[in-house]
């Protein structure tokens, strides 16, 4: 870059700064930001604040973040939320599907506050809603686990039957079947999103009814360890937990929200911001699978990665038909892809799964 | 006994328990509390008293925040009252969080029910299925107890966990919104079953009101009725007790259910308040902390509505610092666990004194 290049970059920025920025750099955008679990979770929480650290790091003094943690989603909720509207915050990210009443009954009270509603289905003018979809990974890991289990059966740590965990549980059956017809998952409900103590006893269990590769949606890493005590392989939810069992750890699923939250909070900033539903995935980088472990085979991950790859390309949909219930009849016609209304209430396991439902 | 001594300081049992004590030493441990906690707030590089102002003064200082103080208190207060009655008789129901949640159940199911009607009676009778479901829940250890000698410490922590696992069944299943998405949550109750708002503009319910009713009650119950005595005779003097005829089946049956009940109706009150609909997370936790705010409010019914407001406060203030300071959460586990800490110290002034110095020889008691 020439001198005068510098220059006139400079020039431009001054001007540009002295229109918008002096008003900006004094009231700065307020972006607030409640978690269902402990910041410290390694896990869903977590990863939400690694995206509120990204935002502050990226737009500096434009913004200021705050957070309140571990917050119930019963009657406190709707305090927190409303403390954040009221104390003259311009965005507030809500970051659990227990959050969705109440952060709608604050949105009717402060029409001017923005909200974000992660998970949820309610909407308003000033509410909208975000989600990941986080399938599409688990059906990249669900490949991975289909080549590599030699018992051919895999464990599955969940937390509530909601149709999020559902659907995660029947694209990680989906992509198993793929590569592995004879695999089959077995499913843990531990009724909790995060508790080490019975996430810990649920991979003991898995492990001691034959399952060498472990699967959870639940935030501890406390299934991870356990995997790397018994000598079994796992899967890291929402961060990268390979520190936790640098040999059990195959990959993760990565929650990725930092260039959402930048892109919102810009466009809060520029004055485009509008209510919409917002659910990426694998494409938008949203739904991220981090490194893999060197325990994993050459071809596996020749395998995983072309998955991916087909997923972005959209080639591959995880929950193209035919697809099997558990009494083995087709709910899916081949040439067909469930919609994502129908991905939405998902309420039934496909075929591959063992047990029950909880209903 | 000549007391206890450390190095220089002396404990001396006093003859009767002190009348200023009892009330001085919540207020010590108050005192202690704020000290430590300044300090603490120091060495985290916080301005002390900013942050002690942002944690017990800043969330009272708007009409809204001083009625989520009440909207907050409100359950610990009604459901320590009714642990208080049954502490006082020795018996120990550690369980109301599991009668919180049956009360939420049985008056949630009755309004789901009717919920498609409208009509005046229709908040009473869910009052009422509310402290119903509670006590009967609350009966299942009292009879355990009456029948077997059943320890109710277990029996009504375990209940609990009964029927909270009953509760995620439901609204999973049969009771869960048709137009949900398959979402663990009820409907939303209708406005007939949604307890009237006192105070416009905040969360203040008419819940609220009853708490402190129910809180006066049971402060009649425990002074002016016989019941009142047989229970403070059967936990100061079980055997005198029985001299008199007191029984001790009778009292157990009693104020087990009578807890219950109140741990049901503000679970019904937490449903039909600021929540409106059952979905599985209905307290954090309010039944177990209720334990803690009936022995801070030293089992008085007066007491034990200042604990359930300081209680209340160091949650509004745990979120307050939060928001506003960037200070950890832990920050009100912290402030809980001192207070309980420095009450339990200071109790000990209640039946000792102390006096600088060496024992004094020869002074037996």
């Amino acid at each position: 870059m020439s001198i005068s290049t510098k220059r006139m970059f400079a020039a431009v920025a001054l001007a540009a700064g002295l229109a918008t920025g002096a008003a900006q750099a004094a009231d700065p955008v307020k972006v607030g930001f409640i978690y269902v679990g402990p910041v410290g979770d390694h896990g869903w929480s977590y990863q939400h604040d690694q995206g509120r650290q990204a935002l502050q790091e990226a737009l500096g003094d434009q913004v200021e973040t705050s957070f309140v943690e571990s917050v119930q989603e019963g009657a406190d909720a709707e305090r927190v939320i409303r403390q954040f509207a009221a104390n003259g915050f311009d965005l507030v990210f809500t970051t659990s599907f227990g959050f969705m009443n109440p952060t709608l009954k604050v949105a009717q009270q402060f029409p001017d506050v923005k909200f974000e509603h992660a998970t949820g289905y309610k909407r308003a003018d000033n509410l909208a809603t975000y989600a990941a979809r986080f399938y599409e990974g688990r059906y990249v890991i669900g490949t991975i686990a289909g080549m590599m289990t030699k018992s051919n059966t895999v464990g599955y740590i969940a937390s509530f039957p909601i149709p999020e965990v559902v659907r995660g549980i029947d694209a990680f059956t989906l992509g198993m079947q793929a590569v592995n017809p004879k695999a089959t998952v077995k499913v843990i409900w531990v009724n909790s999103w995060y508790d080490p103590g019975k996430e810990r006893e649920a991979a003991e269990t898995l492990i001691a009814q034959g399952a060498d590769i472990l699967s959870q949606h639940t935030d501890s890493p406390a299934p991870i360890q356990v995997a790397e005590e018994k000598g079994v392989h796992a899967f890291g939810q929402a961060s990268d937990m390979s520190r936790f069992g640098p040999k059990a750890h195959l990959t993760a699923i990565v929650d990725n929200w930092r260039d959402y939250y930048i892109a919102r909070t810009k466009a809060v900033i520029d004055g485009t911001w509008t209510s919409e539903d917002t659910w990426g995935g694998l494409a938008s980088d949203m739904v991220h699978i981090s490194e893999y472990n060197s325990e994993v085979p050459e071809d596996v991950v020749a395998k995983a990665e072309e998955v991916r790859e087909a997923i972005i390309a959209g080639t591959l949909h995880p929950f193209a038909g035919p697809i099997k219930n558990q009494a083995g009849e087709v709910v899916v016609p081949e040439g067909e892809t469930l919609s994502d209304e129908k991905l939405l209430s998902m309420d039934w396991y496909v075929e591959g799964v063992q047990g029950e439902l909880p209903k | 006994m000549n007391g206890r001594s450390v190095g220089f300081l002396t404990l001396e049992p006093r003859a009767h328990a002190s009348r200023h004590w009892v009330w001085g030493a919540p207020l010590l441990a108050v005192a202690l509390t704020l000290v430590v906690g300044a300090i603490l707030f120091a060495a985290l590089g916080k301005d002390p008293i900013a942050a002690l102002v942002g944690f017990f003064i800043t969330p009272l200082t708007s009409a809204y925040g001083l009625a989520e103080l009440g909207v907050k208190a409100a359950p610990l207060a009604m459901i320590a009252v009714g642990l208080a009655v049954g502490f006082r008789a020795n018996v120990w129901n550690i369980g109301a969080e599991g009668q919180l949640t049956m009360g939420a159940i049985m008056a949630g199911g009755f309004v789901l029910s009717v919920n498609h009607l409208s009509g005046f009676w229709i908040l009473p009778l869910a009052v009422v299925f509310g402290a119903l479901g509670g006590a009967l829940w609350a009966a299942i250890p009292a009879w355990l107890k009456t029948h077997f000698n059943a320890n109710e410490i277990l029996t009504s922590l375990m209940l609990t966990y009964v029927a909270q696992l009953l509760l995620n069944w439901l609204v999973h299943g049969p009771w869960r919104d048709p137009a949900g998405f398959n979402f663990p949550e009820s409907e939303v109750f209708s406005p007939s079953a949604t307890l009237p708002i006192l105070w416009e503009g905040t969360r203040l319910h008419l819940g609220v009101a009853i708490a402190v009713i129910a809180v006066l009650a049971i402060w009649v119950l425990l002074s002016k009725s016989f019941l009142g005595f047989q229970i403070k005779v059967m936990g100061l003097a079980p055997r005198a007790g029985a001299y008199a005829g007191f029984s001790l089946r009778k009292v157990v049956l009693t104020v087990l259910p009578l807890s219950g009940a109140l741990a049901g109706m503000a679970g019904f009150f937490e449903v039909a308040g600021p929540i409106g609909q059952l979905q599985p997370a209905i307290s954090p936790g309010y039944g177990f902390t209720a334990i803690i705010v009936a022995f801070l409010g030293r089992l008085h019914p007066v007491g034990i509505l200042f604990a359930a407001c300081f209680m209340a406060l160091t949650y509004l203030g745990g979120e307050s610092v939060q928001m506003f300071m960037g200070l950890p959460l832990a920050v009100t586990g912290l402030f809980q666990g001192m207070i309980l800490f420095f009450l339990l110290g200071a109790d000990v002034l209640i039946r000792f004194r102390i006096r600088i110095g060496a024992p004094r020889p020869g002074k037996a008691a």
